[in-house]
């Protein structure tokens, strides 16, 4: 198929789209099907620029998490605009969404660290996604990056032995591990009692703007609001209120 | 590159041994894992080395034959009904100029008398020339040589203990007579030959005294004739002009062939090779069952875990990968042990029945392949799971 020459005003709405890390525009998103079929998405447009920290409130089941989901190349768009990190999500091939979610941290609400790694191997499991690094300089990064969320002690510790302020604090090392250029979290100190919680969230908005990474995190803690460059409220499926 | 370059980058290049640490992680699921494992491949081990020992030992005496080729009668079956053929063949296969000598062996069945208990049992009786070649042992020669009186015998010290306590009482220096089919023998000395399926065991006689035992046998009707060729000549050619120029009235094989006459009577007209091949199916199957079940409650359980490996990034076939790789260690490492407790069974099976069991190259390899393809098959199966390894469900 022949290529048709872009026009230097795609060109140019092409570039601003590239420069920033999240660009979603008519996003709608349906759940089941026949009568059952509901809409969680209705019309989102969102936009986040590189190393911006980007907080999504708003109570539960009004589709932040599916947000997140599509955002982070998990799930299809089904219909609308979702460009992430300059690529287009709707109607991408599986491959690409695999080779694209390598450059995006994931932080969950549970830690999700795997169970039979050490806390050092599980930050490894982020670093050996880097492509041409040698097995010592993926583990010496992997040890930086916890000693960096202050856990050099705890090297080898296993999961089970470590609290849960330690564990989520592994999983932000593992997603920073892999040097993503956005970072995505879903209610990264649910489990986690106000002063950890407060500690973990600081940490990662510190380490991802050193990194010049964008932060999207949807939480529901009032206490760490302030750490937002933006604050973004969603309901029943829509953005409803930008401070 | 040189492969040292290559094996660096590998060393370089390498990722968490997550499989190995997924399987060490859970000790005991290992081990019950590996336990099933190796009982699987014991099982193989002894049923399939139950069944080619019992294929070898059907042809213990075949093989010391001191013969290149080897006449039978076509009516003959097996060494347990060995028919007659008129002793002319073999002195016509001399004409030959590639054969250099020939052994007339009578061959039989006769009922021999334990000289403690009187009971009677079958042994196999083969009757030559003393001076004739019979096994490539050199050390036959000598003893053959006692045989020339009339009467005298040379027993299998590896017969059954049910013939009586015959070489222990030689060994003793004490006179040991006994009945073969009601007449008188006594022992000149012992050989050693082994048992097999025919046969609980041998014994050797001269043909005149072989002939005596057993007045009935038509004159100059042998059952086996033995033929040594000239150094250097060709086997095959000469079984070919053989075929040519004797009668049908005998079979014309090679030595190889006669043993494979034998192995072929067993394997062919029983039920013994089946009979041990279902053995180590079934083991195969429980094998693959166990495996089955471990690893796929293994992929179960880590199921979070390998959806939060894929929203990271990692490939469908990296996962897939590490399953993979799960099977191939539960394979060489349920071996091992299986591989060693074989060797320990054969020992105690050699102990107990004399029969010719022991570890080969071929059968260790094969027990291997099975049990890989045991452990990969059961890892694929386990691997279609992976298929519910949904990363979106995971926040």
């Amino acid at each position: 198929m022949p290529i048709r020459p872009k026009s230097s005003e795609e060109q140019a709405v092409e570039q601003q789209q590239t420069a920033k890390a999240i660009a979603i525009a008519g996003l709608n998103h349906w759940y089941g099907s026949g009568a059952t079929r509901r809409q969680v998405l209705q019309g989102v447009d969102l936009e986040v620029a590189p190393g911006e920290v980007v907080l999504l409130t708003g109570p539960s089941g009004c589709g932040k998490t599916t947000l997140l989901t599509l955002v982070g190349a998990l799930r299809m768009v089904q219909e609308g605009q979702v460009r992430v990190l300059g690529e287009e999500l709707a109607q991408s091939s599986r491959g690409l969404r695999q080779q694209l979610r390598r450059s995006i941290g994931m932080i969950f609400q549970g830690h999700n660290l795997l169970r039979c790694l050490t806390a050092e191997q599980n930050v490894q499991m982020g670093a050996d996604l880097l492509p041409g690094l040698g097995y010592r300089a993926r583990r010496d990064q992997a040890r930086e990056w916890l000693r960096a969320v202050g856990l050099g002690d705890e090297l080898h510790k296993l999961p089970h032995d470590l609290s849960g302020g330690q564990k989520q604090r592994v999983a932000i090392a593992r997603a920073l591990a892999a040097q993503p250029r956005l970072l995505l979290a879903d209610e990264p100190t649910a489990a986690l009692d106000s002063r950890t919680g407060r500690e973990v969230v600081e940490l990662l908005q510190r380490l991802a703007s050193d990194q010049g990474c964008a932060v999207l995190m949807v939480t529901h803690d009032p206490r760490i609001l302030d750490i937002a460059d933006r604050l973004l409220r969603m309901e029943d499926g829509r953005i409803v209120a930008m401070e | 590159m040189n492969p040292l370059a290559a094996a660096a980058a590998l060393w370089r290049a390498r990722r968490i041994p997550l499989s190995w640490l997924l399987l060490t992680r859970q000790p005991v699921r290992l081990l019950v894992a590996l336990a099933g494992i190796s009982f699987a491949g014991i099982l193989m081990f002894m049923q399939l080395g139950f069944r080619d020992g019992l294929f070898d030992a059907s042809v213990t005496i075949h093989r010391l034959f001191d013969a290149d080729l080897v006449l039978i009668s076509p009516r003959s079956s097996s060494s347990v009904s060995m028919a007659g053929f008129p002793r002319r063949r073999l002195v016509q296969a001399m004409a030959d100029p590639a054969v250099e000598g020939i052994t007339p062996v009578h061959w039989n069945l006769l009922l021999w008398r334990n000289p403690q208990t009187r009971a009677t049992r079958s042994i196999l009786a083969l009757g030559f020339e003393p001076t004739d070649p019979l096994f490539t042992d050199p050390a036959l020669a000598p003893k053959a040589r006692l045989l020339q009186q009339r009467g005298r015998v040379l027993f299998d010290e590896r017969s059954r203990p049910e013939f009586g306590p015959v070489a222990e009482w030689f060994k003793a220096g004490r006179t040991v007579e006994s009945e073969i089919a009601g007449k008188r023998v006594r022992v000149a000395g012992l050989v050693g030959i082994g048992t097999s399926f025919g046969a609980d065991g041998n014994l050797l006689a001269s043909s005149e005294t072989y002939l005596e035992l057993l007045p009935n046998t038509p004159p100059g009707s042998i059952e086996v004739g033995l033929i040594r060729l000239k150094p250097g000549a060709d086997a095959a050619a000469v079984v070919a002009r053989l075929r040519q120029t004797l009668p049908s009235d005998v079979t014309v094989l090679t030595k190889q062939g006669f043993i494979e006459f034998e192995q072929n009577y067993w394997r062919t007209s029983t039920s013994i090779g089946f009979i041990f091949t279902l053995g180590a199916a079934m083991g195969f199957v429980v094998g693959c069952v166990i495996v089955y079940q471990i690893l796929y409650s293994d992929v179960s359980d880590h199921l979070p875990e390998y959806a939060t490996l894929m929203a990271m990034g990692y490939r469908l076939t990296a996962l897939l990968g590490v399953v993979a790789r799960e099977g191939l260690l539960l394979a060489v490492f349920g071996y091992l042990p299986a591989y060693a407790a074989g060797q320990g069974l054969y020992l105690l099976v050699r102990n107990a029945t004399q029969l010719p069991v022991a570890m080969d190259t071929g059968r260790a390899l094969t027990v291997f392949t099975m049990i890989l393809v045991m452990c990969m098959g059961s890892a694929a199966l386990a691997m279609r799971r992976l298929a519910d390894a949904d990363p979106a469900e995971i926040f």
